[in-house]
């Protein structure tokens, strides 16, 4: 039979027209031009990323090279001697991050609550985008306002009254000033509760109705139906909270202006602190030395890689509750 | 009505209570944050005060170069960010469904993601030290690098809101795929594209972080794109940790200027899509 040439011509064509398909479907120039296009773009911000872990990494070589595990492990941080270890700003990071959660989590919960299950849709509207402008103020702004408004206030109020009240905990003793891991916490706290929030009230908007009626139906009070709601929505919540840790990990400016900025690790929340983030923003400029940039491009790297897997994280655990719904979502 | 359902009541009502005075917390912080910016920075205001140049202390000076300089660096990254956030946009709607869209969709949530020093360190890393000089071009790009991953989600979220009947009318008329997408796909969702990037005009706007050590700051008005330039975010970070209480005052009025901008965008953009969504 003549089937095996003609077979191998249609393969040939197949094949020809799978190249032809995947450019353009409809057989048109244009078409294939256009999504060559949009895919090139497409592939830069791939380009993008993958460029920014290798320069980062490359320019931390030496830093690497010279430290190894040590980096993450030292508590020094000598400029001058040329020692340089992170923990120190890793301390500051994870704690004043811990610090915003602790504060703003309880607050966003019960402005998502509010706006979702008991304000009319008159109030719910507005109030919901005051809530977000919140998120709209520069980081800068919120430090200057931390510098003159919140650290004074802190300084002659609330910090007096802590140490009075709980100075036998190790947390609150130490020199009140007003500036230091307690204020920074408190600043990322008013910063990130407006993201957490908005994300909870997707979450909760996805959960279903029913879920509502039925509680309701079965006798339970107003609270007891939305803690139903509540235990619906946990993993949501949970990647909000999370959400929200990463935005507080990486959260600069604001922090830098009021943390008081000094390399150490002190149990008191009063004391000076230093985040990974500020780090950069204060020395990068003036490190002098290769190994000093060098030290300082790689705290970059490890913010990059520990805001990338964070952010991972709570995007899979937010999109598998909202999707159910096809819920656009604010939540990116 | 017994004692535990009256004790349910008051719990329900109790609890309830809580989460509307969180919600009256959050509005006050906000009314009371702007409502100080307004009533410290309002006294340094003056017309010679935005449009003169910095000057040492005690000598007045104004914001006028750092206004100028932003609104450089704005326009820089709008022209560098825009097009490629709707190009991105467009491919995530249109075009790249399936596998290799989702890789793309990942690594654009990865870039919104990143801190903003880090973007800075970036862009000091490819762009400062080969070019040897902190310059106004710099700090366009790490400000349309933020731009880019807001501007393609939203454009994609836009697109994907227009109507299947519309894009398959087009294409029984007979018009190829690009011709659909530019002339019929993108015009529907114009409004909401445009929304988006103002949004984003409006966030890196306020974006200090990567400017520190990429557009670096000046104390004059800016003269080419290749030289450093100021800003109004980081000239306000320079005066707000300076020792001097007239620069404080300064670092006021400018965030004044700087919240004016923000919030004027942020809420033009709401009354504008106040019937859509």
């Amino acid at each position: 039979m003549s089937a095996v040439p003609e077979n191998e011509g249609m393969n040939f064509v197949g094949q020809g027209s799978t190249w032809r398909r995947v450019l353009s479907p409809t057989g048109n120039t244009g078409d294939a031009v256009f999504r060559v296009l949009m895919f090139g773009v497409a592939l830069l911000m791939v380009a993008i990323v993958v460029s920014m872990v290798v320069a980062l990494t490359v320019d931390s070589m030496p830093s690497i090279r010279q430290f190894g595990f040590n980096f993450l492990k030292s508590q020094r941080w000598d400029p001058i001697k040329g020692e340089f270890g992170a923990l120190p700003f890793i301390y500051g990071t994870v704690a004043s991050s811990l610090i915003a959660l602790l504060i703003s989590v309880p607050f966003s919960l019960g402005i998502a609550i509010f706006l979702v299950e008991q304000a009319p849709h008159y109030i719910a509207r507005p109030v919901g985008f005051l809530v977000e402008l919140l998120a709209a103020i520069p980081s800068v702004v919120y430090g200057l306002w931390g510098i003159f408004v919140l650290a004074p206030f802190l300084r002659n109020y609330i910090e007096p009254a802590l140490a009075s009240a709980f100075g036998w905990l190790p947390l609150f003793q130490g020199s009140i000033t007003g500036i230091g891991l307690l204020t920074g916490g408190i600043i990322l706290a008013i910063m990130v509760t407006p993201i957490i929030s908005a994300v909870v009230r997707d979450v909760l908007t996805a959960v279903p109705g029913s879920q509502r009626e039925a509680a309701l139906a079965l006798g339970a009070t107003k609270w007891e139906m939305i803690r139903v709601v509540l235990v619906n929505g946990a993993p949501g919540i949970a990647g909000a909270v999370i959400l929200g840790l990463g935005r507080a990990l990486g959260e600069t400016m604001a922090v830098t202006m009021v943390i008081g900025n000094r390399a150490q690790i002190s149990l008191s929340l009063f004391d000076p602190s230093y985040t990974i983030a500020s780090a950069i923003a204060n020395e990068f400029t003036e490190a002098t030395g290769d190994l000093y940039l060098s030290a300082l491009v790689e705290l970059g790297l490890i913010l990059f890689l520990v805001t990338f897997v964070v952010n991972g994280i709570a995007r899979v655990l937010v999109w598998n509750v909202t999707r159910k719904t096809g819920g656009v979502g604010r939540a990116a | 009505m017994n004692h535990s359902d009256r004790i349910r009541r008051m719990n329900s009502a109790v609890m309830t209570g809580l989460t509307a005075l969180c919600t009256l917390l959050a509005v006050g912080a906000l009314l009371i944050i702007l409502s100080y910016i307004a009533w410290q920075g309002i006294g340094s205001l003056s017309f010679q005060f935005l449009t003169d140049s910095p000057r040492p202390v005690g000598e007045g000076g104004g914001i006028g170069n750092a206004i100028l300089g932003s609104l450089v660096l704005l326009l820089l990254s709008s022209v560098i960010g825009l097009p490629l956030g709707i190009c991105v946009g467009v491919y995530l709607s249109e075009v790249g469904r399936g596998r290799v869209g989702n890789v793309v969709r990942f690594i654009v949530d990865t870039l919104t993601g990143i801190p903003s020093i880090v973007t800075g360190v970036f862009v000091y890393a490819v762009l400062v030290l080969p070019m040897r000089h902190f310059s106004a071009f710099a700090g366009g790009v790490a400000l349309a690098l933020i731009m880019v991953p807001i501007v393609a989600r939203t454009t994609e979220e836009m697109l994907k809101l227009v109507p299947h009947s519309l894009r398959e009318g087009a294409l029984a008329l007979g018009a190829p795929q690009w011709r659909v997408t530019l002339g019929v796909v993108i015009p529907a969702a114009a409004p909401g594209i445009a929304t988006g990037a103002m949004l984003a005009i409006a966030r890196v706007s306020g974006e200090t972080a990567p400017l520190l050590f990429t557009a670096f700051g000046s104390r004059f008005f800016p003269t080419s794109l290749n030289e450093p330039i100021a800003s109004l975010t980081v000239q306000i970070y320079n005066y707000a940790i300076s020792p001097y209480d007239e620069w404080h005052a300064q670092a006021w009025a400018a965030t004044l200027v700087l919240m004016t901008l923000v919030l004027g965008i942020n809420i033009m953009v709401r009354f504008l899509t106040r019937k859509k969504f």
